[in-house]
C-alpha cells in the first residue's frame, strides 16, 4: 500500500510531466482503439457483404466426367467427349448427409437445396436464371432473404417464387406477375410472392427461388438434391469445419475460405498490419512511459536514498514506480478508450460501415495498456530500488 | 568513559573503496556509543566521518571488522532484515533536510512508520503531530516542505528522525546550512530531545563549537580515531 501511496503523491508532486505522458498514453491508446475498431468495423462489413448471400460451407458431389473411351491396349482414341445429362451425380442418401452435418460440432444450420440454370420468361421478356429450390425456413438459416424483402412476403409454398430486384426489373415484373419458368423440356409458371434485395448483385438479377419440390421437378431431379448448404457459428472455424463434414460424409464439401482466397488474403493482411499497428503504437507509449519514469528515477534519487534510509525495503521502491507505470496505463486506457470511441462515432456517419468500439476492444486496450505500463516501469523501477543509498543521498547533496 | 548500556559497537571496522586497486578510507575503527549518549564525531574533511557514519547507518557495509547494535552483529544480515533494523533502531538526519516535496509535512514525518508498517495509517498521525507540536511547528503539519525556511525544515527532520523512538539517532552536518541563531536553535532541540528521553545522538559535525556542547567527542583523521573523550580533553589549536 505505501508503494501505491508514494506512487500517487510523486504523480503529483511532478503533475506537469505526469500530464505530458498521461496524454502520450491516452493519445496512444484512442489510435490503438480507433484503428481496431475501424479494421474491425471494415472486416465484419466485408464478411457480411461476402457470406450475406452464400453458404458458410457447401457440401455438393463432384460433377460426373465423361470416361475417356480406350483401345484395348489402353490408348484412349478419343478426344472430346461431351458430358451427359444431369451433368451433376445424383447426390446418394443425402438425408443421411444432412443428418451427419447437422451432428457435426460448430455447425450452426443446414439446408439441402437443388440448384440449377433455367430461362425465365415474363411476356416477350426473358431472362437466364439460377433456380434455387430449398424449404423457406431452412433457406432462411443461410441466406436471410426475408430481412431483405423489399416487396411482398417471404413464403415458398406451391407455386410461390421469390426473386431479387435486378432480375424483377429485367423481367418488368411485381408482387403477384405470374413467371414461367423452363429448365430443358420442363416448364412450370410459378407466382412471384416477394423480391429481395441482398446487396450482391450477382444473386439480385440471377436467383428465382422456389420451393424444393418445384425445383426439383422442374430440373428433373425429383427425389434429389444437388448441395446441402451449412452455416457455422464461427465463420473463421469454417474451413477446419468442412475437413471435418468431408471425412464424415464422404462428399465433396468447399467452404468459403476456399471460395473467397482472394478476399481472406486480404482479409488476414489488414490483420498483419493492424497488428503492427497496434505494435507499433505500445511500443511508443512503452517507450514514452520509461523514458519519463527513467528521468523521474535521476531526479529523485535523493528522495529514494531517504526513502530507503527510512526503512523502505527495496520491494516497496520497486512497487512505488511499478504503480506509476500501472497507473499512467489504467488512467491513459480508460481516457484513451474514451476518446477513441468517440473518434469512432465522429467517423461512423461519413464510413459506408458500422465502426464499433466493442467490450471486448475496450477490455483488450485496457489488458494491453496496463501491462504495457507495468513493463514499461520495470527497468526503471528496479533501477531505483537497486540505488545505493548513501550514494543516492550523498549525490542528490 | 561509557557506563551507560552499550548501544552500538564497532570492533576494527576497515573500509576500502575501488576495484583492483583500492583505497582505504577507514582503517580499524574501534568505538562505542551507548544509551542516551550525545556524541559529537569531528574531523576535517575527507576523513572518512560520512563514511563512518553510513557504516554505523546500515546504509554500507564494511569492508571488515564488526558492527553491532543492541549487541547484534550485521554483518550476515541480508538486505531486507537490515532495512527492518535500520528502520527500528535508527533515526536519520541530513545536512540538507531531504524531506520529500511530494509529501505534506506531516507525512514527512509519519515517513518512518508508514515505512514500517507498509503504508500511512490514520493512526499515525497523532505522534507526528504531538512532535510537530515539540519542534514548534505544530500549525504546519498539513503545509508542504517548501512553504518552510530552512530551519524550520530541518526541524521536521529532526521530528522524522525521532518518530518510529529509535534507541539511535545519526546526524550527519544537522546545522550546516543553517546560520548560527537558527543552527543553535536545532542543537538545543537535539539536547533536549537527548536529555528528556533515553535516545543516543552521534552528530557529524565541523563546527567546533557545537562539538565542545556534546558530552563526548570523537575526533577522526585520515580515517583513524586520534580522540576520544570529553570536550576538554581536545586539543587547544582547534579550540579557538
Amino acid at each position: 500500500m505505501l508503494g501505491l501511496q508514494l506512487a500517487w503523491r510523486f504523480l503529483r508532486e511532478g503533475r506537469t510531466q505526469s500530464l505530458l505522458i498521461l496524454a502520450g498514453v491516452t493519445i496512444g491508446i484512442a489510435a490503438f482503439v480507433f484503428v481496431s475498431a475501424i479494421i474491425e468495423g471494415l472486416q465484419v462489413n466485408l464478411l457480411e457483404q461476402t457470406l450475406g448471400s452464400q453458404a458458410h460451407i457447401t457440401v455438393a458431389p463432384e460433377e460426373a466426367s465423361p470416361r475417356a473411351l480406350m483401345s484395348e491396349s489402353g490408348v484412349a482414341f478419343a478426344r472430346r467427349i461431351e458430358p451427359s445429362e444431369p451433368r451433376r451425380r445424383p447426390f446418394d442418401q443425402w438425408q443421411r448427409s444432412v443428418r451427419r452435418v447437422e451432428a457435426t460440432e460448430g455447425v450452426a444450420a443446414t439446408c439441402p437445396k437443388v440448384s440449377g440454370s433455367a430461362l425465365a420468361y415474363r411476356g416477350a421478356a426473358e431472362e437466364a436464371v439460377t433456380l434455387v429450390g430449398a424449404d423457406a425456413d431452412r433457406l432462411r438459416q443461410i441466406v436471410d432473404l426475408r430481412a431483405n424483402l423489399v416487396e411482398g412476403t417471404y413464403r415458398l409454398g406451391g407455386e410461390d417464387a421469390v426473386i431479387g430486384t435486378t432480375l424483377a426489373q429485367k423481367l418488368g415484373a411485381r408482387v403477384g406477375d405470374p413467371l414461367r419458368v423452363r429448365s430443358g423440356d420442363r416448364e412450370s409458371l410459378l407466382r412471384i410472392v416477394g423480391v429481395f434485395d441482398i446487396g450482391n448483385e450477382m444473386v439480385n438479377g440471377r436467383w428465382l427461388v422456389t420451393s424444393l419440390r418445384n425445383a426439383q421437378t422442374l430440373l428433373n431431379r425429383v427425389g434429389d438434391i444437388t448441395e446441402i448448404d451449412a452455416r457455422v457459428a464461427e465463420v473463421y472455424e469454417a474451413e477446419r469445419i468442412a475437413r471435418e463434414i468431408e471425412a464424415r460424409t464422404g462428399v465433396p464439401t468447399e467452404s468459403w475460405m476456399e471460395r473467397n482466397r482472394d478476399l481472406l488474403t486480404g482479409l488476414r493482411s489488414q490483420d498483419a498490419s493492424t497488428t503492427m499497428i497496434r505494435i507499433f503504437v505500445l511500443l511508443a507509449v512503452a517507450m514514452g512511459i520509461a523514458s519519463v519514469l527513467s528521468v523521474t528515477v535521476v531526479q529523485r534519487r535523493g528522495q529514494i536514498g531517504i526513502l530507503r534510509a527510512v526503512g523502505t525495503s527495496r520491494r516497496i521502491v520497486l512497487s512505488v514506480f511499478l504503480w506509476q507505470g500501472l497507473l499512467f496505463g489504467l488512467v491513459g486506457a480508460v481516457l484513451g478508450a474514451m476518446l477513441g470511441a468517440v473518434a469512432g462515432e465522429l467517423i461512423e456517419s461519413s464510413a459506408l460501415f458500422d465502426i464499433s468500439v466493442t467490450p471486448r476492444l475496450l477490455f483488450t486496450a485496457l489488458t494491453v495498456s496496463v501491462a504495457t505500463g507495468v513493463f514499461a516501469a520495470y527497468l526503471p523501477a528496479r533501477r531505483a530500488a537497486n540505488l545505493d543509498p548513501a550514494a543516492a543521498i550523498r549525490g542528490d547533496e | 568513559m561509557n557506563a551507560s548500556p552499550q548501544l552500538l559497537q564497532l570492533e576494527g571496522v576497515r573500509k576500502s573503496y575501488g576495484d583492483g586497486v583500492t583505497t582505504e578510507i577507514l582503517h580499524g575503527i574501534d568505538l562505542s556509543i551507548g544509551e542516551g549518549d550525545l556524541v559529537a564525531l569531528v574531523g576535517p574533511s575527507g576523513s572518512g566521518k560520512s563514511t563512518l557514519l553510513n557504516l554505523i547507518g546500515l546504509l554500507d557495509r564494511p569492508t571488515q571488522g564488526r558492527i553491532a547494535i543492541e549487541g547484534r552483529a550485521v554483518e550476515n544480515l541480508d538486505d531486507q532484515a537490515i532495512t527492518a533494523l535500520r528502520g527500528e533502531k535508527l533515526g536519520f538526519i541530513f545536512q540538507s533536510h531531504h524531506l520529500l516535496p511530494g509529501l505534506s509535512v506531516i507525512e514527512n514525518v509519519m515517513l518512518p512508520s508508514a515505512a514500517a508498517r507498509g503504508g500511512f495509517q490514520s493512526n499515525m498521525k497523532a505522534p507526528a503531530r504531538a512532535l510537530l507540536e515539540a519542534m514548534g511547528l505544530g500549525d504546519w503539519a498539513e503545509a508542504w516542505p517548501r512553504q518552510l525556511s530552512g530551519g524550520m525544515q530541518q526541524r521536521v527532520a529532526v521530528a522524522r528522525a525521532l518518530i518510529n523512538d529509535p534507541p539511535l539517532v545519526l546526524a550527519d552536518e544537522p546545522t550546516g546550512n543553517l546560520d548560527t541563531e537558527t543552527s543553535d536553535q536545532v542543537f538545543d532541540l537535539l539536547r533536549r530531545q537527548n536529555a528528556e528521553s533515553s535516545t543516543a545522538f552521534l552528530i557529524v559535525t565541523h563546527d567546533w563549537d557545537l562539538a565542545r556542547r556534546c558530552e563526548r567527542v570523537i575526533e577522526l583523521v585520515d580515517g583513524a580515531v586520534v580522540y576520544e573523550g570529553p570536550p576538554a580533553g581536545l586539543r587547544s589549536a582547534k579550540q579557538d
